[in-house]
C-alpha cells in the first residue's frame, strides 16, 4: 500500500488517540479526573487540615508510646479460631498506647479517645494486628461519615470548641453518630490508660478448625481497678501517660482477653452499635505490658498497626470500616515514613532492668 | 481471522520473515496481559479507600508471578534469537526497539523485587492467597522502606511510560510504516510468516 502523506497522517492522528486513552486510563485510575471522590489521599489530607502537618509522626493517635509484652493464651480460644496464637502457650506482642487526634505534643484529657494497637508475633512469620479504643462503641459507621466528623468537629478558633450549627448539620446527616456519642457518654473514660478498657468495635470473622466460623468482636479488660477519674490537683499534661509509665515501672500491667461471639442477625457492618449484652464472651488469656519504650527506630512507632493484617483463623468482616483503615493508616505510613523524625512528646525513664520480652527486628 | 491455509512459498527477492518461537510469544502475551493489569491495580489501588486491601492481596501475587514468568522470559531470550527486524527499519527505531527491550526486562526483574522488599522492610507479612508466607528479603527499617517506596513509585512510572512506548512504537510500525514488525509477535495467521526463529 502506498505510504502517503494523508494516510501517514491519519494513522498518526489513530496511533495519538490511542496513546491518549491509554494515559488517560491510566491516570483516570489514580484518581486525576475525580476530585470529588475520596481518594486515600484525600482522606488523610483531611487529617492535616484539621491538626496541622507534623512531619515523621501518625495522621491519628500520633501521640504515643511503644510497648512490649506478652500474651498468655488459656487454650479456650481454640474452640473458636484455629489462629495459633490460641493454643496454650504464650506470643510475644508488640504494643502501643496513644490518644486520638493528629497533633503529638497535645495535653491529655480525660475526653480523647484512647488507643492501644497491639501486633502479636505468630509463629513462623505469621502477624496479628489490631488496634483498640477506650470507647464502647466507633462514633461512624462508614468512612465518609469519618471524613465528614472530622471537619463537622473541628474546634473554631474563637471559643476552640466546634461550630454547633455544623456539628448539628453533621449529626442530622449521621444519625448513628448521635446515637453513638449517646452510648459512648454513659460509659466515662478511667482515671488511667492502665486501668483503661480498650476494644476492637470492628466485627470479624474466626475460623476454628473443624471449619466453623462465628463472627466476633474482641475486648481488652483491665486488671487493674478501674476507677473514675478524681477531682485532684491540675494534671500535668501529659498525666495519662505519665501515670501509665509509673504503673508499669512498678511491674507488669495485664489485661484480660474477652472475645465476644455474636449470633445471627447481629450487625457486623456497624461499629456504631453494640451487640446485645448477653452475647457469649470467651476469656481468651491475658495481655501482659511488661515495658514501655520511648518511641523509637525498631519499636512501635515503625508499626502500621492496620486492622487488617491477620493470621490463619481470623478474617474479615463485612464491616466497611475496615477496609479503609486499612488504605488511611498505610498512606498515613507512606507519608510519615519518608518525613524526618522528631522526639515524641513521650519520654520514658529509666526502667527496672528486666528481660525484654521482644523487639520488633526479631522478625526476620 | 483468515482460514486459509498458509500461502505455498512464493518466489521472493527477500528472505522468508520469522516469528518469535510460540513460547516467546506465549510468555510475551501472558505477561503482557500480567503488566498491563498491575500498572492499573497499582495506580487505582493506592487511591481507593474501600478497595486497597483487597487489591493489595491481588497485586502481590500477580508481582511475584511476573517475576517468575521474566525470570524465564530472560532465560528464553538468553538462548533463542529472536526474529530480524523488517528491513528498511531506520536506525533510531532500531536502536530503540533494542534498548527498549532491555529496558523493559530490567524493569520487569527489579520492580517486583523493589516491592518485596517494600513490604519486608515494613515489617508487613507478605502473605500469597491466605497462607503462603514469602520470607522477607530486607531488614525491618523504614527509612530503607521510605527509600524503596520512592523507587517503586518511579520504577512504575517509568514502566508504565515504557509500555505507553512500546504500544504506540508498535503501532506507527503497523499502522503507518506497515511493516508487519508486529506479524513476528502475533498469533494469528500472517502471510508469509510460518517458521520459528531458530533456537541458537
Amino acid at each position: 500500500m502506498p505510504l502517503n502523506r494523508r494516510t501517514v497522517l491519519l494513522g498518526l492522528a489513530a496511533v495519538g488517540g490511542v496513546s491518549a486513552v491509554n494515559v488517560g486510563a491510566f491516570l483516570g485510575a489514580g484518581g486525576w479526573f475525580t476530585p470529588d471522590t475520596l481518594t486515600t489521599s484525600r482522606f488523610v489530607d483531611r487529617f492535616e487540615q484539621v491538626f496541622g502537618k507534623h512531619d515523621g509522626f501518625r495522621r491519628n493517635h500520633a501521640k504515643g508510646v511503644s510497648a512490649a509484652g506478652v500474651f498468655t493464651s488459656n487454650g479456650a480460644g481454640t474452640a473458636l479460631s484455629r489462629a495459633a496464637l490460641f493454643q496454650r502457650g504464650t506470643t510475644p506482642v508488640t504494643a502501643r498506647f496513644s490518644i486520638s487526634g493528629g497533633m503529638p505534643t497535645v495535653a491529655d484529657a480525660n475526653s480523647t479517645v484512647r488507643g492501644l494497637a497491639v501486633l502479636f508475633h505468630l509463629p513462623d512469620g505469621a502477624q496479628w494486628r489490631t488496634a483498640m479504643v477506650n470507647v464502647p462503641v466507633f462514633t461512624d459507621r462508614v468512612p465518609q461519615g469519618f471524613y465528614e466528623r472530622l471537619l463537622a468537629t473541628q474546634p473554631v478558633p474563637g471559643t476552640g470548641k466546634p461550630d454547633p450549627a455544623k456539628v448539628a448539620a453533621f449529626l442530622a446527616k449521621y444519625p448513628e453518630t448521635a446515637r453513638a456519642m449517646a452510648v459512648i457518654s454513659k460509659s466515662p473514660p478511667s482515671s488511667g490508660l492502665y486501668n483503661s478498657p480498650f476494644h476492637g468495635l470492628n466485627a470479624f470473622r474466626f475460623t476454628n478448625s473443624a471449619g466453623d466460623t462465628v463472627p466476633v468482636r474482641w475486648t481488652m479488660m483491665p486488671e487493674e481497678p478501674s476507677q473514675p477519674m478524681g477531682a485532684g490537683a491540675a494534671p500535668g499534661k501529659d498525666y495519662l501517660f505519665d501515670a501509665l509509665v509509673a504503673k508499669v515501672m512498678q511491674g507488669p500491667v495485664h489485661w484480660r482477653f474477652l472475645i465476644t461471639v455474636g449470633e445471627p442477625g447481629d450487625p457486623t457492618n456497624d461499629a456504631t452499635t453494640a451487640w446485645p449484652a448477653n452475647r457469649r464472651q470467651v476469656e481468651v488469656g491475658t495481655l501482659t505490658i511488661d515495658s514501655l519504650q520511648t518511641e523509637a527506630p525498631g519499636n512501635a512507632r515503625d508499626v502500621n498497626f492496620d486492622p487488617t493484617v491477620l493470621p490463619d483463623g481470623i478474617a474479615l468482616s463485612d464491616d466497611p470500616l475496615l477496609a479503609a483503615r486499612s488504605a488511611v493508616y498505610a498512606q498515613s505510613y507512606q507519608r510519615r515514613t519518608r518525613e524526618p523524625h522528631r522526639p515524641s512528646e513521650v519520654q520514658v525513664g529509666q526502667q527496672p532492668s528486666g528481660p525484654r520480652i521482644t523487639k520488633v527486628d526479631h522478625e526476620q | 481471522m483468515s482460514s486459509e491455509p498458509t500461502p505455498t512459498t512464493t518466489p521472493s527477492a527477500t528472505p522468508a520473515p520469522v516469528r518469535f518461537t510460540r513460547v516467546a510469544r506465549l510468555l510475551h502475551w501472558t505477561m503482557a496481559v500480567m503488566v498491563v493489569a498491575i500498572l492499573f491495580i497499582g495506580a487505582f489501588m493506592v487511591t481507593s479507600v474501600g478497595d486497597f486491601r483487597f487489591l493489595v492481596t491481588v497485586h502481590e501475587p500477580l508481582g511475584i508471578a511476573i517475576l517468575l514468568f521474566v525470570l524465564v522470559r530472560i532465560g528464553w531470550r538468553l538462548t533463542h534469537t529472536p526474529p530480524p527486524l523488517p528491513p528498511g527499519m531506520v536506525r533510531l527505531d532500531r536502536l530503540a526497539a533494542k534498548y527498549s527491550e532491555r529496558l523493559l526486562y530490567a524493569l520487569l526483574l527489579v520492580q517486583p523485587l523493589i516491592g518485596w522488599a517494600m513490604v519486608s522492610a515494613s515489617g508487613e507479612p507478605i502473605v500469597l492467597f491466605g497462607s503462603l508466607y514469602l520470607p522477607h528479603i530486607a531488614p525491618q527499617n523504614i527509612t530503607l522502606f521510605a527509600d524503596l517506596l520512592r523507587a517503586h513509585i518511579a520504577a512504575a512510572y517509568l514502566l508504565y511510560l515504557t509500555f505507553a512506548a512500546h504500544l504506540a512504537g508498535v503501532l506507527v510500525h503497523t499502522i503507518v510504516i506497515r511493516d508487519r514488525v508486529l506479524d513476528r509477535m502475533a498469533f494469528w495467521r500472517a502471510p508469509g510468516y510460518g517458521s520459528e526463529a531458530p533456537p541458537r
